[in-house]
């Protein structure tokens, strides 16, 4: 396989296949950043009932830019019972999901993939929903959804696999409930919404996910399946990560009005969470996978984030966006916050760190070294799974193929 | 029930409800085909008899019920989904072909898509601008879908039966002008494998190969020219994703003759392939080039029109004419 091969392998709306000049990050690379910077969420919020359509903008927020705990009446109790355990294990799964996220970037870089989507910047948005999921709960992710994965227990290296060009999914999506990367923008929230009919019709109290972006949100199907899971009650979360750039389109190109009110319209609560606090969005997935457990149907939750990289290593933010901008949400990191957390709150020592890093370079190695020995596919590989049941039309190009790749051989001329 | 007279809509209706009865997973969905049974009434009596959790009246939005369908597949349930009229299917064209025909493929085999989309498909009923379309070639290009569609109700029913057994997703184009034609349907029966073409009447001085609506046009043709002393085989293909040309080509070398007759247009159509593949395989048995019938590369017409588009008993003819004459 080369790279030339697969550049043009790309999620639909990447532009061109010019180097990005900015967007590769490295896991600890970055230095906390201004402080004055704050958050815009005060968490403060107490008076108002979950997800209350039309309700006030502002964030739902339990730790702020700076690492302080702050209190929400209505959703502290979906975190209440959290150990230290799990709140290093919160971290553990951010700073390793962002180190296989650059590793993916630097190995783009280095031509073993063709093109990566980081999704430097939305570990918290990830990591906190994705924990909220129980095991047999399904999730759809759009292309994005790396740190999603990771807490699923798919193994990460298996996201590489159409990146690099070797297959176009590559997991089985009932291995974990976790579902194929879907790149036209849009379409997994409808099978996540049939998903959860599903469930319902069977009587379980599983829920689904679906994650979509900022600009997904303008996609027909999203609208649709915001139609059918409210008509039908569907246990399903609609995770919008609003990370403010569809490409180069800002969310004002997508919306006139804040996403999480879009769900009012159809008659299910919205709620804009603070996407770069783990905590939050962990408390607000839960909540809203609990309703849907309950059977009062879906909920749309907005993760306000930021893509701090590019689109895709085939974009360039250089030119669309500022570099101030980049800079004030490089002080609301998602991974400082829950340092500074964790040490203030002596709930993690200089070892746990130590240790952490040093898992992290093991991890980083492995995805090297993965990557680099995935071999290319059998060239009768275009063949197989076309049809569940056969198809007389591929058992007759594959014989002819098969035929002509053993002409090669019988001349001395190899595969 | 075993052998009874019966009209196409009717067979269907039936299948449908055989398929409800013995499999607890397979659901049928779309616009209106609860209470209403479906503006043809092909559902009629379903949400009735088996409730409006298997039986289920969607909202207006094709993509949402394509969509909804695949999640319901992955979920283990076996959706039979009705598109209103050919026309509409557009909406959902992207999530039949980006999605219902790749999965399967993507995840490596490990996850089936066992989805069938009725489409109610073809001209002759008079009606207005995108209820008479012929889309089936957009569909057959498609890796991943397989397409048929039935011409009598014998047909409709066991195809219907085995359409929903297919852990693929396949694409049932019923032709909706023969809707109201009767013929015996024996439930008893073994049916032959879905994707095979059939000998609708054997002859041997040229073939008609044909399907859906188009079969009947094409066994008048035939009998019409029984009278001028001309035997004219007629196949009627059932299956345009997997074509079974091995069957095309046994007639073939039989008759020397084919004429491909479709109401889609012909520009890329079904009969264009047939073509190229029979002159491939029947070069040296051919003794003349291979014929299309079939519409124009222009929109569908307005319905006063229709019937100068449809290929008719005397355009078919005007090709046998033409290949004989070779």
């Amino acid at each position: 396989m080369t790279v030339e091969s697969t550049a043009a392998r790309k999620p639909r709306r990447s532009a061109g296949t010019t180097a990005a000049k900015g967007g590769a990050s490295t896991a600890g690379s970055k230095t906390a950043a201004s402080r004055t910077a704050a958050g815009k969420g005060t968490g403060a919020a107490g008076k108002k009932a979950p997800g209350t359509p039309g309700a006030d903008p502002e964030l739902v927020q339990l730790l702020t830019p700076e690492g302080e705990r702050v209190a929400d009446a209505t959703y502290d109790p979906y975190v209440a019972d959290i150990t230290p355990e799990e709140l290093r294990g919160l971290y553990r799964d951010m700073v390793l999901s962002r180190r296989f996220d650059a590793e993916a970037t630097s190995l783009q870089r280095q031509g073993e993939l063709g093109l990566w989507a980081s999704m430097l910047g939305q570990e918290a948005a990830q990591i906190g929903s994705g924990r909220a999921t129980r095991d047999d709960d399904y999730v759809f992710p759009t292309y994005r959804e790396h740190g999603v994965a990771w807490c699923r227990g798919v193994d990460p290296t298996n996201l590489l696999g159409m990146f690099r060009g070797v297959n176009n999914g590559g997991w089985d999506p009932n291995g974990n409930n976790f579902h194929l990367y879907t790149i036209v923008i849009g379409s997994q929230t409808l099978h996540a919404t049939g998903y959860a009919m599903g469930i319902a019709k069977d009587g379980a109290d599983s829920a689904v996910i679906a994650y979509f972006g900022d600009g997904a949100s303008s996609q027909g199907d999203v609208a649709e399946s915001f139609t059918f899971s409210a008509v039908y009650n569907a246990p399903v979360v609609f995770f919008c990560q609003n990370n403010q750039w569809a490409i180069s389109e800002p969310t004002e190109k997508q919306t006139r009005v804040p996403l999480y009110q879009r769900a009012q319209g159809y008659g299910f609560p919205g709620v804009r969470v603070d996407g770069n606090d783990v905590l939050a969005c962990l408390a607000v997935t839960k909540w809203a996978l609990e309703r849907a457990r309950r059977g009062e149907g879906p909920t749309l939750v907005e993760a306000y984030t930021y893509r701090m990289g590019a689109h895709t290593t085939s974009d360039d933010p250089t030119k669309y966006r500022a570099d101030e901008e980049r800079e004030s949400w490089e002080a609301k990191d998602p991974i400082l916050r829950l340092r500074a957390y964790l040490e203030a709150s002596n709930h993690a020592d200089e070892g746990f760190f130590a240790e952490l890093e040093a898992e992290s370079e093991t991890l980083g190695k492995r995805v090297r070294e993965v990557v680099r020995a995935m071999p290319d596919p059998d060239h009768l590989a275009i063949f197989e799974n076309v049809y569940a049941d056969g198809h007389a039309l591929v058992d007759e190009e594959r014989a002819q193929f098969a035929a002509y790749q053993a002409s090669f051989v019988d001349e001395g001329e190899g595969k | 029930m075993a052998a009874e007279k019966m009209a196409l809509a009717k067979a269907i209706n039936e299948s449908l409800r055989t398929a409800l009865d013995t499999d607890p997973k397979v659901l049928i969905m779309g616009e209106d085909v609860g209470k209403l049974g479906g503006v043809f009434r092909v559902t009629d009596g379903l949400q009735k008899d088996f409730g409006e959790d298997r039986v289920i009246d969607t909202p207006l939005a094709e993509s949402g019920i394509v969509g909804t369908a695949i999640g319901l597949a992955l979920r283990g349930y076996r959706p039979v989904v009705e598109i209103q009229f050919d026309g509409f299917v557009f909406p959902a064209y992207d999530q039949i072909v980006t999605q219902l025909a790749k999965m399967h493929a993507r995840a490596l085999g490990k996850i089936k898509l066992p989805v069938v989309i009725r489409i109610p498909y073809g001209g002759g009923i008079g009606a207005v601008e995108h209820h008479s379309e012929s889309p089936e070639a957009l569909f057959a290009h498609v890796a991943g879908l397989k397409v048929v569609s039935p011409s009598n109700a014998s047909d409709a029913y066991w195809m219907m039966q085995q359409a929903i057994q297919s852990d693929d997703p396949v694409i049932f184009f019923e032709p909706k002008r023969r809707y109201w034609d009767k013929s015996e349907v024996n439930t008893d029966a073994i049916p032959g494998p879905l994707h095979k073409a059939v000998v609708a009447r054997e002859g041997s001085d040229l073939t008609l190969a044909a399907y859906g609506p188009m079969v009947k046009v094409c066994l008048e043709a035939a009998a019409a020219a029984q009278e001028e002393g001309r035997s004219i085989e007629v196949l009627d293909l059932r299956s345009m994703s997997p074509i079974d040309f091995d069957s095309v080509q046994t007639s073939v070398e039989k008759t020397r003759h084919l004429v491909v007759v479709h109401e889609a247009p012909v520009f890329l159509g079904t009969g264009a392939e047939i073509a190229a593949r029979i002159t491939e395989r029947c070069f040296y048995h051919l003794e003349a080039p291979v014929l299309r019938v079939g519409g124009y590369h222009a929109p569908y017409p307005p319905a006063r029109l229709e019937e100068e588009y449809l290929p008719g008993l005397d355009r078919v003819l005007d090709a046998v004419d033409r290949s004989l004459a070779y």
